[in-house]
């Protein structure tokens, strides 16, 4: 019997989720030109939105900064990307995944545990969505956008809109049965995207309405973003960033739980 | 670790209401091939998962290497190889990343990763087939490809759900080879089959499972010594022959019957002696055949069906 005994070595909990991280990054070794849209979109909005209809709204107030539509507009850009690069991988490709190529079936018969796979699924979203960032952050740099050293802060917090979506998105994706179901998401995401003062100051909005997209997720990341940019700091964007830890953390838990629940029956 | 490899104690597993695994014994030793035989549905998979701590058991007590899966299951993962009943190969990479990013997981260094790798696919005939996907392959190759990746950690216990099902023949023997050779260094075996021959073969003991419970339990020899007589003696019938008729007519002959679709079997101690006196009563020679009894005739008298698919 001792010969059948051999040492393991110790692989905690803490490396393990790298493990699929690794797996991505060897499943789109073959397919890397499918990350460079990632890179495009948000250019492009940059450049049709902030620069093009720039020219036709003029300069506006934030916080006592009076600044160009373009300069106001791509913080707000800068989140909607962190927002979708992570929802990109942990909602649509984590579906095809888990239901249909049965990927995390192989993987939870090694020491990896269900909690492994929420963590390692987010932690590459989150890695994925920085590089897009990133990238749009050094646009914005090149185009004079970057107005405050807070500026520096705004790649930390683009990862942390990513970790809210990116639990959020997980946890959603495992209470879908089918593709029709993705159809929810981007009802969601449409709104969002328009309505949570990315195009406009939170002002311009009646009232009522207003009072609803403070509390609505994407919102939080956009003032976050439009501070640090801006350098218009206040105490309240604890509060903002605080919104999106839980949104990550609980759906993290979510996610982690039902995984084990659908693949471990 | 002295004990054995698998204690089970009124294992139970439920699915809703649903009773997959009922209260089943049985305990597993060190150095052994141990099989589970069952109808479909009969509930191998269920234990076999439990086994792989991939599922929660519901009721009852396990132990796999001497840990309780559930709480240790990374640790009893670890050293554990798993051949699941449906191929879960990771669709998005090649058979090389396959095997690769699987030796990852189990936090083997790269380059011993890559020897191990090379060897295996050298063993399972696949050395040709390293660069290419896993979509493309056939069943038969996905299926050594999976029995490739569950020896990457060298584990201490192999589960093996249905492993050669899908394969052809030289394949088959290529694999029992290998778990042979396996079961020589010291490696436990665990495996589902459908296929008598292989069960007869490869297990030391097994334990026939129907509906969710165990009805027999013992080495291949023992099980047929206790419950089928030595020999049989088969009377194919023409098909336009009355069952029912022809089995009552045979009834004297044998110490027990199983009237089967086509034929009847007669379970006898002198199979020779029988078949005489079959044919004196009319039934032509070349439709009677006698053979030794086998595990396909235990199944059939304690399930009252047969295994053949
Ligand atoms: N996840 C599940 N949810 C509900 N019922 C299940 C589930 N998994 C298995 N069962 C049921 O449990 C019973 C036992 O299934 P199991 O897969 O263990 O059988 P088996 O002996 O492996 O059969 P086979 O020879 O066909 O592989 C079946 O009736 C099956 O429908
Ligand atoms: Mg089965």
């Amino acid at each position: 019997m001792t010969a059948t005994l051999r040492i393991l070595p110790f692989l905690s909990w803490r490396r393990r989720p790298w493990r699929l991280v690794e797996r991505n990054v060897l499943a789109y070794r073959r397919i890397w030109y499918i990350f460079l849209s990632g890179f495009a979109e948000p250019l492009l909005f940059l450049l049709s939105i902030g620069v093009g209809v720039g020219k036709l709204v003029g300069d506006l107030h934030v916080g006592g900064h009076l600044v160009e539509y373009r300069t106001f507009v791509a913080p707000g850009l800068l989140a909607i990307a962190a927002m979708n690069g992570s929802l990109l991988d942990t909602t649509f490709n984590f579906f095809v995944k888990m239901k249909y190529s049965h990927t995390y079936d192989g993987v939870l018969a090694s020491p990896l545990t269900p909690r492994d796979v929420a963590v390692g699924e987010i932690t590459w979203a989150l890695l994925r969505g920085a590089a897009y960032s990133a990238a749009f952050l050094l646009t914005m740099l090149a185009f004079g956008d970057l107005r405050s050293w807070w500026s520096l802060l705004a790649l930390p917090g683009a990862v942390l809109i990513g970790f809210g979506f990116a639990g959020v998105g997980l946890a959603a994706t495992t209470f879908m049965r089918s593709f029709v179901d993705f159809d929810y998401v981007n009802m969601a995401m449409i709104p969002l995207f328009l309505f949570s003062a990315t195009f406009f100051p939170l002002a311009r909005y009646p009232a009522g309405l207003q009072a609803v997209i403070r509390f609505t997720p994407l919102y939080q990341g956009v003032v976050l973003e439009r501070s640090f940019v801006i350098g218009d700091l206040h105490w309240t964007l604890l509060a903002n960033a605080a919104y999106l830890v839980a949104m990550g953390v609980i759906g993290l838990r979510i996610a982690s739980r039902r995984i084990g629940l659908l693949l471990q029956p | 670790m002295s004990g054995p490899m698998v204690a089970a104690r009124a294992l139970t597993k439920r699915f809703g209401a649903f009773v997959a695994v009922d209260g089943v014994d049985f305990e597993i030793e060190p150095g052994e091939a141990f099989g589970f035989l069952g109808p479909n549905g009969a509930g191998k998979t269920s234990t076999m998962r439990m086994i792989g701590c991939v599922s929660p058991r519901t009721a009852g007590e396990l132990h796999v290497l001497g840990l309780d899966p559930a709480h240790d299951g990374p640790d009893i993962r670890a050293r554990l190889g798993v051949v699941p009943q449906e191929d879960n190969l990771d669709t998005e990479l090649t058979v090389w990343d396959n095997l690769m990013i699987y030796g990852r997981y189990f936090d083997l260094p790269r380059a011993e990763i890559r020897e191990r790798a090379a060897e295996l696919l050298e063993f399972v005939n696949l050395s040709d087939r390293r660069d290419s996907r896993v979509d493309p392959l056939s069943g038969g190759m996905k299926r050594r490809l999976t029995i490739a990746r569950s020896l990457l950690n060298r584990p201490e216990l192999l589960l093996l759900d249905e492993p050669t099902t899908g394969l052809d023949p030289q394949a088959r023997h290529l694999l029992w080879d290998r778990l042979y050779q396996l079961k020589r260094s010291g490696v436990t075996l665990v495996l589902t089959t459908h296929y008598m021959d292989e069960a007869e073969q490869l297990c030391d003991r097994l334990v026939i499972m129907d509906n969710a419970r165990i009805v027999a339990e013992g080495s291949p020899r023992r099980l047929i010594a206790d419950n089928v007589t030595r020999e049989v003696v088969e009377v194919r019938l023409p098909i336009e022959a009355d069952l029912d008729f022809e089995a009552a007519r045979l009834k004297r002959f044998g110490d027990r019957i199983e009237p089967l679709a086509d034929r009847v079997l007669l379970y006898t101690d002198d199979g020779d002696a029988t078949a005489a006196a079959i044919m004196s009563e009319g039934f032509e020679a070349g439709s009677v055949l006698v053979r030794r009894a086998s595990l396909e005739d235990v199944f059939l008298i304690l399930t009252g069906r047969s295994l053949e698919d």
